[in-house]
């Protein structure tokens, strides 16, 4: 006898299992309407294959996997897809979600496919392939893709069997094992075989189930498959409660059992596989427990996967009447159904009618005493009590530090609870509500990083304006070295001079775009004068728009000219050999670059040239009149050009212009000198003007 | 018919506040029974007033608080502390005693707080100690025992009883009182534990810790024991602080000089020992939540309760010691969070998020 563990906590509520258990594993009459849920599983929602109006046949798929963490459905019977669509489906909130819905034919015509090789001769990975194409998922509740949980990265030594089935009424696992017995041991070898025959096989079972135990036992003797048993406790069919019983070790938090080497299977999902690999068959059909007071004939069904609740329910002998509460799962962590026509999917393992007795009415909660029995039946050995207080005033940083997130969720809590609190659904609320805030902070991180890059993104920008500024400045500078060269000058205007020039230089496009925007121009203005004189040639003599057309045609024509002149007057201002004046003439770009380069110089420099003559007039005009008049003169036309600085400045302040601070420079520059030249006047006038002369 | 959305689990165990309370209430008989054997009326009656006057307080308040009052009333719980309060109390108390300690426990260390499950001080222990401090006279008149008093007399019948309580004649109670055995033991100084074992009435009549006084501990312990066995509350902070009185007593008796502080049995069986170990102790509201920090709250009950036996001024212990843990509770749960599944390290109340994360990137 294999040594067990115990593990904390755990309740004993009345199984109830009994009356399920009376009669053998019985059909259910073909429902006319299956109703098949894309998503009956953990992970992304199968993709249809088919569209209404397609006939299928019974195991075609009929929605591949979308990714590797889905699973695929198949037909359960052949028939015509009526519609893809959102149906009522079994699901805690109630909610509808994407169906395929199919009518069955009930001629039940099988798919044709490849016939079922031996399972030992085909490797580990085409094994897996089956299961996936087969759309298996985990039969015991939470329906994770079985294919996925068997093929993990780290090496696995023990390979669990979950007959555990420790919830009250449902009996699913236990008919199973006792009437296919042989087809699970098989279905167990399968599993040791993808695994690459692990050190350990157990199968976990409680000791209430005598019989199933009675019936494997025999068929186990020479194999290496050990049978467990230990004392019945709720919820010893955890899967970290089962792995914990029967190897001592807990599954670390936050972490997969395969990081212990140990994988877990539920007897159900054995099932499947047995009935995938040896007998061709997909997941179509499952074992379901129909029980509860408000069914007359309780029992475990044989029931294809998308049968509506009612339809089976019917089966079992349903009275609405008598029914107050449909529960889909066992009562400890089931939930209840609130439309009848949801169907049963892959994990449906127990449909509960329970009466008024079996389910009374929640009482009203009263304050927690503090008893603390609720941390007395923690199987995750959790504070349910702590955990509800800090629930309430929602503290999450608590909660999280509580170890909210190791709830299974059992039930056990609230099920002692002498007060009647719903510690589960508190859990539940709080956890909802993290994954919220969650939500919210990745939400939050995304928005921030690309605040950030945003921000980034500003500085270079900045950085590049800045390093663009200070390149105008040195060609500023050496503007003004050459404009020294010229004796003449005013000296203090040479950096204005020289910031103006380079201003030029840099807002003026290349001639060389000039020239293609030039002759862009010219070719919009020629296509509208073409289309203006087709329009005037299709007008007849009498038509009223004629008018209309010869403007159009005659402005056209204007505006042609027009282009056509400008772009003379560019090529003829930028080159100086005779062949470039034709526009259409190809020039070798590097020369043509190079002249309009000089060009460019060219004529900045002849605008300084004509800036500089002016001053040299004005210097000219000066020398004549007396020193006082020249003071005030140059007052004036200082007063003027400070003006216009800051009626620039102004203009570029508003279009954030790039140039800015050499207007600003320029408005301080010219202040300065104002103010200079107005002291001196001051001077001038007290003195007398021969004095100031000298 | 329109189907509940409900949410898990869908059952419910039987075992209710209002079930708990009243288990309580039920396994308190033995040592009422035991107590009314020995001393008469005065343990029912106390009882009766006390419960009137809880009900009546409970009742006012929960209406001034606007909450349902027959929600509040049929928890039972006013009761518990009424009937702790009752037998906790001398019998043949004057009514306004009891009543003044009642109303005291419910509006003031019940009500106050913000009622059931959230005093942080046992109601019925804060009611006795407010009296013991207030009105150290009536608490301290204990009446002796039946088998003690001398021959042909006996102790006051229900009307005689009702009285002395209720004050109407000039019917003094002092013809049948004395101190308690503790009492009478702490003031043996100058005699051997054995000497003084076969002089004092209270043993030459008892047979291991004053006459009476046994039987009613006995009466609590069978009491408790029931509730052990109704699975009220767990084995651990009782059996600690028994443990530990037993072994303080144990420690300390120096073989029976006129200086000891009396053998263990003295200690286990009188006074309010057993009632506090079984109906004090246990409350859940005030004391330690898991089962380790219930090991170290009995534990340190039982060790506070013979200090202030041995070396304190009063001797009513076991309220004092109890209302010092209750002080203490929430710090020891602090300490004695369990490990939960899955986690390599010990919860401490003191965790933050960023402790409990930085434990799970060292395991990463």
């Amino acid at each position: 006898m294999k040594k067990t563990w115990d593990i904390h906590g755990g309740i004993h509520p009345p199984e109830n299992k009994s009356q399920s258990l009376q009669r053998a594993i019985s059909n259910v009459p073909m429902p006319d309407v299956l109703i098949l849920p894309l998503n009956q599983h953990i992970g992304a929602s199968a993709l249809p294959l088919v569209k209404p109006g397609d006939t299928v046949l019974k195991g075609q798929m009929i929605a591949e996997p979308n990714g590797f963490i889905s699973a695929a459905v198949h037909a359960p019977t052949s028939g015509t897809i009526a519609a893809i669509e959102e149906r009522p489906i079994s699901h805690p909130s109630g909610m509808s979600a994407p169906c395929i819905v199919l009518h069955s034919d009930g001629d039940e015509r099988w798919v044709e496919g490849p016939p079922p090789a031996d399972y030992q001769s085909l490797s580990p990975a085409q094994l897996l392939t089956i299961i996936r194409d087969a759309g298996i998922t985990g039969m015991g509740g939470a329906g994770f893709p079985t294919a996925v949980k068997l093929q993990p990265r780290q090496s696995i030594d023990t390979l669990i069997i979950n007959a555990t089935e420790c919830e009250p009424y449902i009996t699913a696992d236990d008919i199973l094992i006792r009437e296919r017995t042989e087809d699970i041991v098989t279905g167990i070898d399968i599993l040791a075989h993808i695994l690459g025959r692990p050190e350990q096989i157990l199968i976990g079972i409680e000791d209430n189930k005598a019989e199933a135990y009675e019936a494997l036992e025999p068929l186990l003797k020479d194999t290496a498959i050990e049978l467990v048993e230990f004392p019945t406790k709720y919820p010893s069919g955890g899967e970290k409660q089962v792995i914990q019983i029967l190897t001592g070790q807990e599954v670390p938090s936050g972490k997969l059992p395969a990081e212990l080497g140990i994988v877990c299977q539920n007897v159900g999902t054995v099932y499947a596989i047995f009935r995938a690999v040896c007998k061709g068959e997909p997941l179509v059909s499952r074992i379901t427990t129909v029980t509860g007071n408000s069914c007359r004939t309780p029992g475990n069904y044989e029931v294809l996967i998308g049968t509506p609740a009612v339809h089976l329910l019917t089966a079992a002998g349903f009275d609405e009447f008598l029914c107050q509460r449909l529960i889909l799962g066992g009562p400890m962590t089931g939930y209840t159904l609130n439309d009848l026509s949801a169907p049963v999917i892959k994990s449906t393992n127990c449909l509960l009618a329970a009466d008024a007795a079996e389910s009374p009415q929640q009482g009203i909660p009263q304050a927690c005493i503090r008893c603390g029995h609720c941390a007395e039946v923690c199987p995750a050995k959790l504070l349910p009590q702590q955990l509800f207080w800090y629930a309430r005033s929602k503290d999450y940083d608590k909660l999280a530090a509580y170890h909210l997130g190791d709830c299974i969720e059992c039930g056990a809590c609230s099920y002692v609870c002498p007060s009647e609190i719903p510690l589960v659904q508190y859990y539940r609320a709080a956890k909802a509500e993290i994954r919220v805030m969650e939500q919210e902070n990745i939400a939050a991180d995304r928005s921030r990083q690309r605040f950030e890059y945003h921000q980034e993104r500003l500085a270079k920008a900045e950085q590049e304006k800045i390093a663009k500024r200070e390149a105008r400045k040195k060609a500023a500078e050496q503007a003004k070295l050459s404009a020294q060269d010229n004796e003449n000058i005013d000296t203090e205007d040479t950096d204005v001079v020289a910031a103006a020039l380079a201003r030029v230089r840099s807002s003026k496009p290349s001639p060389e775009e000039e020239h293609k925007r030039l002759q862009r121009a010219v070719m919009a203005a020629e296509s509208r004068l073409a289309k203006a004189r087709a329009n005037h040639e299709l007008c007849a003599a009498d038509d009223p728009r004629r008018a209309s057309r010869e403007a159009t045609l005659e402005q056209a024509r204007l505006r042609h000219n027009e282009a056509v002149e400008q772009l003379t007057r560019h090529t003829d201002s930028n080159d100086t050999s005779k062949e470039q004046q034709n526009h259409t003439a190809e020039i070798p770009a590097r020369t043509q670059h190079q002249n309009q380069n000089q060009n460019q110089d060219t004529v900045a420099l002849d605008r300084a040239q004509l800036a500089i003559e002016q001053a040299q007039q004005r210097a000219a005009q000066q020398a004549e009149m007396s020193a006082q008049e020249k003071l005030q003169l140059q007052c004036d036309s200082l007063r003027k050009r400070l003006a216009k600085a800051r009626d620039r400045l102004k203009q570029a302040e508003s279009d954030a212009d790039d140039n800015i601070e050499a207007y600003a420079t320029a408005v301080t520059k010219l202040e300065d000198k104002l103010a200079v030249r107005q002291a001196e006047v001051e001077q001038g006038l007290a003195k007398t003007p021969a004095e100031s002369d000298s | 018919m329109a189907l509940q959305r409900i949410t898990s689990p869908h059952m419910h165990a039987a075992q209710t506040t209002q079930r708990v309370m009243q288990l309580l209430l039920l396994a308190t008989v033995p040592g009422l029974i035991a107590l009314s054997w020995h001393f008469g009326w005065g343990s029912l009656i106390n009882i009766a007033i006390a419960s009137v006057t809880a009900l009546v307080c409970e009742a006012s308040i929960v209406a001034l608080r606007k909450r349902p009052v027959w929600f509040y009333l049929h928890d039972c719980s006013a009761l518990v502390t009424a009937v702790l309060i009752g037998l906790a109390l001398p019998p043949l108390v004057p009514w306004w005693v009891v009543v003044v300690g009642t109303a005291f426990a419910i509006i003031i260390a019940k009500h106050l707080y913000g009622g059931m499950g959230y005093n942080p001080f046992n109601p019925a222990m804060v009611g006795y100690v407010v009296l013991l401090i207030s009105f150290p006279i009536e608490m301290t008149t204990w009446p002796v025992a039946q088998s003690i008093l001398p021959e042909g007399k006996v102790l006051p019948g229900l009307g005689e009883s009702l009285q002395i309580v209720f004050q109407f004649s000039g019917t003094a109670i002092d013809g049948y009182t004395a101190a308690t055995p503790l009492d009478s033991f702490k003031h043996s100084s100058g005699l051997l534990v054995e000497q003084f074992y076969d002089q004092n009435v209270w043993f030459v009549n008892g047979r291991w810790a004053g006459a009476g006084w046994e039987w009613v501990n006995l009466g609590f312990f069978a009491g408790g024991c029931f509730l052990l066995y109704q699975r009220v509350f767990t084995w651990h902070a009782p059996v600690a602080m028994l443990t530990t009185l037993t072994i303080m007593a144990w420690l300390n008796y120096d073989g029976g000089s006129s200086g000891s502080h009396g053998p263990a049995t003295l200690h286990l069986l009188s006074g309010a020992t057993m009632l506090g170990a079984f109906f004090i102790v246990t409350d859940p509201v005030t004391s330690a939540v898991s089962n380790r920090g219930r090991l170290i709250y009995g534990a340190l009950t039982g060790i506070l309760i013979f200090v202030i036996r041995a070396w304190g001024n009063y001797p009513d212990a076991v309220a004092f010691a109890v209302l010092l843990m209750n002080f203490a509770a929430p710090f020891i749960d602090y300490y004695t969070l369990p490990r939960t599944y899955g986690h390599d390290k010990r919860n401490r109340g003191t965790a933050t998020l960023d402790a409990s994360k930085q434990d799970t990137a060292k395991k990463d």
